[in-house]
């Protein structure tokens, strides 16, 4: 199963930090996601993509996880060359995991 | 005083869509509408047309905005609120006054200044990105602190109908109208929070109505041709709902405020802002009804000693050409074209980005599986000092036409200048946000 099965998410960007926001479909699968859906986890399927620490917040408020990604975005949608300089798309290369 | 009151968000970026706003004033009920235009490094390209011209540096859209909703405005005792000013909040009012003369309505603008502190700010401050001197990073084109709700709450104690800023945090936008009617204390931490949670929900327009959120299939959004831009109603205790205008497109649901509410937050339990430091971590969100859903509980701690300045320096040229391939042996030919230009531009440019357009652009190549597209576009990208520098990647591009593998075609070429943006920090007491009035 990919993430993309149970889960929605929403790129946004701060400078190079990256940040992917993880909203389960249904909100009884916020615990089950938070086990799976670990920083080591995400660290290693955007390896590619994200050079620094990645950091994990816990919203058991909006049943909802979110992601802040360090130096993610080629120094940042003011000096980047990539073609998605804000790299809006990128929450779907985080809904790509196979859990 | 007011227990409630209606902000409409009608644009949520420099670039948005005009009419979403006509549909607000006209049919949202509203005691306010914010348009939030100011993105990270469009104020330093303000700065830029205003060093060419001194009447210019504010928004490109200002005439063409403030021509559609002064009248509609005006008519129905809507004020607006806009940092639309970017670079010139001056010569944005008098361009304002102008066309209220034109169309013989008698109005009070007011303009909020004061973020423009290019002259208070020590180049030798060390940058928050980087720890070194600010002038280490480029020579300086700008440098502007968010401002807070002050300026602001300032000018709509006079009669102003329109407020123009230059920068201020987006949430403050929304925070200042809601501060002036409920009268909340710049120490009521608790009720800053929850205002600035609800100015953060609205600030992106259309983000939080079904924009960019649409996934056919698995998150639709109706008509969204027509998508309504949102309502905030909000309560002097703090609490509100997000809602839209009957009729028009889109959705506003859970998951939609959701993604609005986690969106470019670096760390939910401490939300910056000049006015609050903001917790996301308590809110709590109910569906309240049919496109409505419920805002509480939101919170806040002591606002910070010091103002985040945005600094703009020249970053130098970006070079792009791009040329498509299609059919059998597609992505070689595209492949073998990337490596043609490679070598021809060896030595001219340090580094080149070279790209697959449908297969490995945006997200790198862990994810594409070797599935080969029928068609595929090649994009490479060169960063240089000048722009005739920088244009020497279009001009190897393009010379793939006839120099290159068969079948390339679809050439274009672009170079734009850059200007990259850093942070530092100012003292509060070396910012001071002042209000100027016109009428017409």
């Amino acid at each position: 199963m990919k993430l993309y099965d149970v889960a929605h998410s929403r790129a946004g960007d701060k400078g190079n930090t990256l940040t992917l926001s993880l909203i389960p479909y249904d909100e009884k699968d916020y615990n089950w996601l938070c086990e799976k859906v670990t920083v080591q986890k995400v660290k290693q399927h955007l390896h590619e993509i994200v050079k620094g620490e990645v950091r994990r917040y816990e919203l058991p408020n909006i049943a909802s996880l979110l992601f802040v990604c360090e130096q993610a975005l080629n120094t940042g949608v003011t000096t980047s060359w990539v073609l998605d300089a804000h790299g809006k798309t990128l929450s779907y290369a985080l809904l790509e995991m196979e859990i | 005083m007011k227990e409630k009151i209606r902000i409409g968000c009608g644009a949520g970026f420099s670039g948005d869509r005009l009419d979403p706003a006509l549909t607000l004033v006209e049919n949202g009920k509203l005691d306010y509408l914010v348009l939030e235009c100011l993105a990270e490094r469009t104020i330093a390209l303000a700065q830029k047309r205003k060093l060419q011209n001194p009447l210019l540096g504010y928004d490109p859209l200002l005439e063409r905005r403030i021509e559609l909703l002064i009248e509609p405005l005006k008519r129905k005792q809507v004020r607006l609120i806009t940092n639309m000013g970017a670079a010139n909040p001056l010569a944005a009012l008098d361009k304002v006054l102008e066309i209220a003369k034109q169309k013989n309505l008698a109005i009070t603008v007011a303009a909020v200044t004061g973020d423009d502190v290019l002259a208070q700010i020590n180049p030798n401050d060390p940058c928050l990105e980087t720890g070194k001197p600010l002038t280490t990073v480029g020579p300086l084109v700008s440098a502007n602190a968010y401002l807070g709700s002050e300026g602001i709450q300032e000018a709509l104690q006079s009669d102003a109908g329109i407020i123009i800023t230059g920068r201020v945090a987006d949430p403050s936008l929304f925070l200042a109208p809601m501060m002036h009617e409920f009268k909340w204390h710049s120490d009521d931490y608790a009720m800053l929070g929850r205002g600035t949670v609800l100015g953060h929900l609205m600030e992106c327009a259309g983000q939080v109505t079904g924009g960019y959120y649409a996934d056919p299939g698995k998150k639709d959004v109706p008509d969204m041709a027509n998508l309504g831009h949102p309502i905030l109603e909000v309560a002097s205790n703090g609490e509100g709902v997000v809602t839209k205008v009957t009729g028009t497109g889109g959705l506003i649901n859970l998951d939609t405020v959701k993604e609005q509410l986690l969106y470019e937050v670096v760390n939910p339990y401490e939300y910056f802002t000049p006015d609050v430091i903001a917790d996301f971590s308590l809110v709590k969100l109910q569906a309240s009804g049919k496109d409505e859903v419920r805002v509480t509980r939101g919170d806040g701690k002591r606002r910070p000693e010091t103002f985040k300045v945005s600094v703009g320096y020249q970053a130098g040229f970006i070079g792009e050409g791009e040329i498509a391939y299609a059919g059998y042996n597609a992505v070689r030919r595209a492949r073998l074209a990337g490596n043609i230009v490679k070598e021809r531009l060896k030595g001219v440019f340090h580094e080149l980005r070279v790209d697959l357009i449908g297969m490995n652009s945006v997200h790198g190549n862990e994810f594409h599986k070797n599935n080969e597209p029928y068609e595929v576009r090649l994009r490479i990208a060169g960063k240089a000092g000048t722009a005739a520098h920088a244009a020497r990647v279009g001009e190897e591009v393009e010379a793939l036409y006839t120099n290159g593998p068969a079948g390339g075609g679809g050439v274009r070429k672009y170079v734009h200048e850059t200007i990259g943006i850093v942070s530092t920090l100012l003292p509060r007491e070396k910012v001071k946000p002042h209000v100027i009035l016109k009428s017409t």
